[in-house]
């Protein structure tokens, strides 16, 4: 349905790529781009035509901190039902994951929607139901949605939604990589269009191209930035037209504006990065599990936990190393045994990676 | 996690909430719809339970072909 699958195109673009001999490095923010890439082997075609890809923080799973994962078992040993999506549940908080409560006997559930999470709640009416929400702007609607829909009163978010702008912002002002272009995440941009990325071009002075997710989309999506770095340019190209309105979803942005409000927040990796949050508004505050459970969490807040040793997911985040460079990286930090959220996440570099070497 | 499938909207539901999307080789389920204006027949991208927008059926069929002429005539000076 729709796919795009021409080799021929997909020749004829890396050859007007290595034609050029413009050297160049490229950050995505996707899971979904990172798998074409890796899956198709385009990182290495691109790199004999000079261009190096790396994958940013685009991996909601990945930049949940150990903090919000830890406040969720605490919910769960206080005798909540505690819901997720799958990858979620496996990545470990200081110690252990919300999976490996569930082993213990725990209320941990998996689900593939938040209506799955209030389901469970119309189910248990006696019961907590926490849906722990992540998730960048393609995510957020739907829990926005649900919150207008006015869902059980035992039903609650914990909200870990981040928007991505400002995180691209703070990538570029920590300075530590000096970045040729950006590709822009396809289904985030459905949602918020064109315009929320412009101040980065004029302000940075870095093409940007919005990319679809089949590989030529991901080549089209280069060239089009070569092109913008030859002609001295800078500003938001969209490449998946089929898809990416100019505007976004103004539909899925109204319910968004009535329920969240942006808010300072700490993703793995980075320090606080301002504005690259959502919180609940106050008026919807009885579905917003922070403030439910306030008492409960407060303990949480001021304490100090430690990364996983030797785990460079951090780094991996904002794009200094590959998994390759990580000493744990298919030995002790495996999709079985994850150190790292990276390892853990089907969106995660490192999973991908693992996933697709001939291990 | 921003994986969206595309997939054919073939019935909505009474309460205008929910539609049946084909995704074809015979898997169908509901998808919320309260994000997008949609009628039957047309296709939309699910993600997490949700339809998040309605794909240009007109724009896709014609993408290589439009790639094609951005690569032939836009000569990068």
């Amino acid at each position: 349905m729709f796919s795009l699958s021409d080799k021929k195109l997909g020749q004829d673009i890396v050859s007007k790529i290595k034609k050029e001999k413009i050297k160049a490095k490229f950050m995505h923010v996707c899971g979904t781009h990172q798998d074409t890439i890796v899956k198709h082997g385009l990182d290495s075609l691109l790199k004999k035509c000079d261009i190096s890809i790396s994958q940013g923080p685009g991996c909601p799973v990945c930049v949940t901190t150990p903090l919000e994962i830890e406040k969720m078992l605490l919910l769960t040993r206080n005798g909540a039902i505690v819901t997720s999506f799958g990858d979620m549940i496996n990545v470990p908080g200081e110690y252990k994951s919300l999976g490996d409560m569930k082993a213990e006997g725990y209320d941990v559930r998996t689900v593939y929607g938040i209506e799955d999470a209030v389901k469970i709640a119309y189910e248990n009416p006696s019961k907590d139901v926490v849906f722990m929400g992540v998730g960048f702007e393609t995510t957020a609607p739907a829990t926005a949605a649900t919150i207008i829909s006015n869902p059980p009163k035992n039903f609650s978010i914990f909200c870990c939604h981040r928007t991505m702008p400002y995180a691209l912002k703070a990538i570029l002002d920590i300075g530590e990589l000096k970045l040729d272009g950006l590709i822009e995440p396809g289904h985030v941009s459905t949602i918020i269009g064109i315009k929320p990325y412009e101040f980065i071009s004029k302000d940075y002075g870095i093409p940007q191209v919005i990319a679809g997710f089949e590989p030529i989309d991901i080549l089209m999506g280069c060239w089009m930035l070569i092109k913008q770095i030859k002609q001295g340019k800078a500003f938001v190209e969209n490449e998946y037209k089929r898809v990416v309105h100019q505007e976004g979803n103004i539909k899925a942005q109204k319910i968004l504006n009535e329920v969240f409000e942006p808010c300072d927040m700490k993703w793995r990796g980075f320090p606080i990065i301002a504005k690259s949050g959502l919180k609940i508004k106050k008026k919807f505050e009885c579905f917003d599990a922070s403030v439910k459970f306030e008492d409960n969490l407060k303990d949480l807040e001021n304490k100090e936990l430690l990364e996983p040793e030797g785990c460079l997911c951090g780094e991996l985040l904002r794009g200094l190393v590959s998994p390759f460079d990580c000493p744990l990286f298919g030995q002790a930090c495996k999709p079985e045994t994850p150190v790292g959220p990276c390892m853990v996440s089907a969106e995660g570099s490192c999973n991908i990676e693992y996933r697709y070497s001939e291990k | 996690m921003c994986l969206a499938i595309p997939g054919k909207v073939v019935e909505i539901e009474s309460n205008k909430d929910h539609a049946i999307v084909d995704y074809g080789e015979g898997t169908k389920r509901k998808a919320n719809i309260c994000l997008v204006d949609v009628k039957i027949g047309d296709y939309v991208l699910v993600h997490a339970g949700f339809a998040i927008e309605v794909l240009n059926k007109k724009e896709a069929k014609e993408t290589i072909a439009l790639f094609r002429e951005m690569l032939s005539f836009e000569e990068v000076k």
